[in-house]
C-alpha cells in the first residue's frame, strides 16, 4: 500500500474554505451555492451581483483574492442559461483559491471585470471568441484565437469538430481560398458505452427476459 | 514632391492603424489638422513578426512607433491555434494527454503533469511513491530544459551568441534522459493519470546523478558570460519593469511574478506530488525588470539540480503506476496468459476509463509559471470540457504595459524575458 502523504496544508485549508463557504452563504444573499468540492471552493452567483462580489473578494482584507488566474466558459446546451462563465481567483496573501461561477445565455451579457483585473480583457475576448458569451463594458470585445473572418463559436457543443469551412492555397488562383469542409470519410464518433454495463435485455433475448420479469413479478 | 510622399505615407500609416488597432483603443483626442501632419509623419506602425526570429514563434506585434520609442504594442495571437480544447473533448482521457506535450513544446512533461493531476483528482486515486519521485525529478529536468532554452535564446536576441551554442549541447544531454525514460525526445507522453508510463531503465539514475554533479559548473559558465556582462546589463537592467501590484493585477505567475518581489511558488505554497518532501529555496528579486527575470531563472536552475539530487537519493524501487487494471494497462507478459489482462488492455485502449462527474481547477508550477487545467467531467470516458490556462497568455497580454515608452531594441529583451511559447499561448 502506497503511503498516502496528503500534502500538509490540505486539512487546514479545507477547514478554512468551509468556513468561507458558510460565510458567503449566510452574508451574501445573491450567492445561490457555496461549497467545497474536491478541496476547492466553488461559489455560484448571479450576473447582476458579479462585479460587486468580485470587488469584495479582491479588496476585502479578509479575502484578498488579488489574482484572476483564469476565466473560461463551459457550454451546457440543455440548460435554459446554457453557458457557465468560471472565474478562478487566487489569493497570494492567504494561499487560497476560489471559483466563482455565473450562468448566462447567448444574448445576455456578463459584466466585464477588466477594470478589476486588466488581464481579464484577453480572457473575456477568448471566451467571446470560443463561446459567443457577451461581456458588457468590455471595450475590446474582438475575436482573439480564431482566424480572420471566422464565423461561429467553435467550443459550443453544437459546433462540429470538423468545422464548416476549410482553408487551402489555390495554386491556379494564387491565393488562399475558403471552401466548405469536404470529408473523404464521414467523421466517426464512437460513444464506447459498454453494452455489458447497465443493459438488462441483450439483443435477441427479449422474450426470455420478459418471461423472467413476469416470473419475478408473480413471485412477489 | 516631399509633401506628396509625406501625405502618402501618412495615409498608409493610418490605413494600417485602422486595420490593426480597434476603434475603442484609438484615443478620441483629435489633433488640429495642420499640426497633425507634422506629428504623424514621425509615428508609424511597424509589424514585428510573425516571421521575426526573435518573436519566439509566431507572435505578430503591431508596434506604433514614435521615432524609436514604442508608443503602443498590440500583440496579435492565434496564428498557431489548433483547437486543442475542442479536440480533447472528443478523445478519451488517455488520448487527451499527448496534446499537452504539444502545447508548451519546450516543457512538455510539466504540462502533462497538470492534466494527470487533474484527472487523478477527479478519479480519486493516489499514485505510488516511486511514480511521484519520478514525476518530480522529470518535472525539474523539464524546468532546466526550459530555462536553458529561454535564457540562451534571450541572450541570442540581445546579441550574445555563445550561450545558445553551449546551451544546445546541455539540452541534448537532458533530452537523452527524456528519450531513455519515454522513448521520445520531446513529445514524451510519459506522465499518465495513475503514475508514469514505465519505469526508467536501470542505468538512468546513475547517469542523471553524474550529470547533476557536472551541471552547476555549466551554470557558472553561463553566468560568467552574462550575469556581470556590461552589454547584457545595459540591454536588460531597468527594461520592462513591472511592479508587484502590476504583476499581481496582470495575472503574472512563476519567475515573472517572483522577479517582481512576490515569494510565490506553487511547488512550495500548494505542493503536489512529492514537492513537500524536498528542500529547496524560492528565489525572489525586487526590481521586476528583464535582468531580474533572468536572475530568477538562473537561480531556479540551481535549485532544480538540488531537487533532482534529492529525488535520486530518496527514490526507492517500487511500482510506477497504480496497480488497478481499470486505470493502468497490464504488463505485456500477463496479456499472453491471462484472458482478463487481455480484456482490460482492450477496454483501456478502446473505451478508456470513466471519470466520475465533477470539476477541478488544478495548477502546477510549470517552468513558465502557473499552468492550470480546468477539467469538467460528466461521468463518461471523455472530458466534458478541458480548459487550459496557458501561462504565456497572461504574460503576453501585459506587453503593452511592459514596453511603454521603451526602445524598439528593448522589445526583444522583454519578449525574451517573458518566456513565451506560442504552442501554449494559442493552444
Amino acid at each position: 500500500m502506497a503511503d498516502i502523504s496528503v500534502n500538509p496544508r490540505q486539512a487546514r485549508l479545507e477547514g478554512q474554505l468551509c468556513s468561507l463557504a458558510f460565510a458567503f452563504l449566510s452574508s451574501q444573499p445573491h450567492v445561490s451555492y457555496a461549497a467545497v468540492e474536491k478541496g476547492e471552493l466553488v461559489v455560484r452567483t448571479t450576473r447582476a451581483h458579479l462585479v460587486p462580489f468580485l470587488t469584495l473578494l479582491r479588496d476585502d482584507p479578509r479575502y484578498r483574492f488579488e489574482q484572476l488566474m483564469d476565466l473560461c466558459g463551459v457550454d451546457f446546451p440543455a440548460r435554459p442559461e446554457r453557458f457557465e462563465v468560471v472565474y478562478n481567483l487566487l489569493s497570494v496573501t492567504y494561499n487560497r483559491r476560489i471559483r466563482v461561477v455565473v450562468c448566462t445565455d447567448e444574448y445576455s451579457a456578463v459584466p466585464s471585470v477588466h477594470h478589476l483585473w486588466p488581464c481579464a480583457t484577453w480572457w473575456e475576448r477568448e471566451c467571446y471568441d470560443l463561446f459567443g458569451v457577451l461581456f458588457s463594458g468590455q471595450p475590446d470585445l474582438r475575436r482573439i484565437l480564431t482566424d480572420n473572418g471566422f464565423e461561429g463559436h467553435p467550443l459550443r457543443k453544437d459546433f462540429p469538430l470538423t468545422g464548416y469551412e476549410e482553408v487551402r492555397y489555390d495554386v491556379e488562383r494564387r491565393q488562399v481560398v475558403k471552401e466548405p469542409v469536404s470529408l473523404t470519410q464521414d467523421f466517426r464518433d464512437f460513444d464506447f458505452v459498454s453494452p455489458w454495463e447497465g443493459m438488462l435485455t441483450l439483443p435477441g433475448d427479449e422474450k426470455a427476459h420478459e418471461v423472467r420479469q413476469g416470473m419475478k413479478r408473480s413471485g412477489q | 514632391m516631399t509633401e506628396q510622399n509625406n501625405s502618402e505615407s501618412l495615409a498608409f500609416a493610418q490605413a494600417v492603424l485602422r486595420e490593426d488597432i480597434p476603434q475603442s483603443l484609438v484615443s478620441d483626442n483629435k489633433v488640429v489638422e495642420t499640426e497633425n501632419r507634422v506629428v504623424e509623419i514621425d509615428s508609424h506602425a511597424l509589424n514585428f513578426g510573425p516571421q521575426h526570429p526573435s518573436a519566439h514563434g509566431v507572435l505578430r506585434l503591431v508596434l506604433e512607433m514614435e521615432g524609436e520609442l514604442v508608443a503602443r504594442a498590440v500583440p496579435h495571437i492565434g496564428l498557431l491555434h489548433r483547437g486543442t480544447e475542442k479536440l480533447i473533448e472528443y478523445k478519451t482521457y488517455q488520448k487527451a494527454l499527448p496534446y499537452f506535450d504539444r502545447l508548451d513544446y519546450v516543457s512538455p512533461m510539466c504540462e502533462e503533469q497538470a492534466f494527470a493531476l487533474a484527472t487523478e483528482k477527479l478519479l480519486g486515486i493516489d499514485i505510488p511513491e516511486r511514480a511521484k519521485w519520478l514525476r518530480v525529478m522529470f518535472a525539474e529536468i523539464t524546468r532546466i530544459l526550459n530555462h536553458i532554452l529561454n535564457l540562451t535564446a534571450m541572450g541570442l536576441d540581445c546579441g550574445a551568441v555563445t550561450p545558445a551554442l553551449w546551451g544546445y549541447e546541455e539540452r541534448e544531454k537532458l533530452l537523452e534522459f527524456y528519450e531513455s525514460a519515454s522513448g521520445a525526445r520531446f513529445h514524451a507522453n510519459y506522465f499518465r493519470p495513475g503514475g508514469v508510463a514505465r519505469d526508467i531503465p536501470a542505468s538512468l539514475e546513475d547517469r542523471i546523478g553524474v550529470w547533476a554533479k557536472e551541471f552547476p559548473s555549466w551554470i557558472d559558465e553561463l553566468e560568467g558570460l552574462l550575469t556581470e556582462n556590461r552589454i547584457w546589463k545595459q540591454r536588460t537592467v531597468g527594461i520592462g519593469v513591472f511592479t508587484t501590484e502590476q504583476a499581481l493585477a496582470w495575472g503574472f505567475s512563476g519567475p515573472c511574478l517572483r522577479a517582481s518581489g512576490v515569494p510565490w511558488d506553487l511547488r512550495r505554497n500548494q505542493p503536489y506530488d512529492n514537492y513537500h518532501k524536498v528542500d529547496f529555496q524560492v528565489p525572489v528579486t525586487r526590481q521586476g525588470d528583464s535582468y531580474d527575470r533572468y536572475l530568477v531563472r538562473v537561480a531556479e536552475m540551481r535549485e532544480s539540480v538540488k531537487i533532482i539530487e534529492q529525488c535520486l537519493n530518496q527514490m526507492q524501487p517500487g511500482d510506477v503506476k497504480v496497480q488497478d487494471p481499470k486505470f493502468s494497462p497490464p504488463p505485456r507478459a500477463d496479456m499472453k496468459r491471462s484472458m482478463e489482462a487481455l480484456i482490460h488492455h482492450f477496454k483501456l485502449f478502446s473505451e478508456g476509463y470513466h471519470v466520475p462527474a465533477g470539476s477541478t481547477y488544478t495548477a502546477v508550477e510549470s517552468p513558465k509559471g502557473e499552468f492550470g487545467v480546468y477539467l469538467v467531467a460528466d461521468g463518461s470516458n471523455r472530458p466534458y470540457r478541458c480548459k487550459i490556462r496557458p501561462t504565456g497568455f497572461a504574460h503576453l497580454q501585459a506587453i503593452d504595459e511592459l514596453s511603454r515608452r521603451g526602445m524598439l531594441a528593448d522589445m526583444v529583451a522583454i519578449i525574451g524575458s517573458l518566456d513565451l511559447v506560442f504552442g501554449e499561448v494559442d493552444r
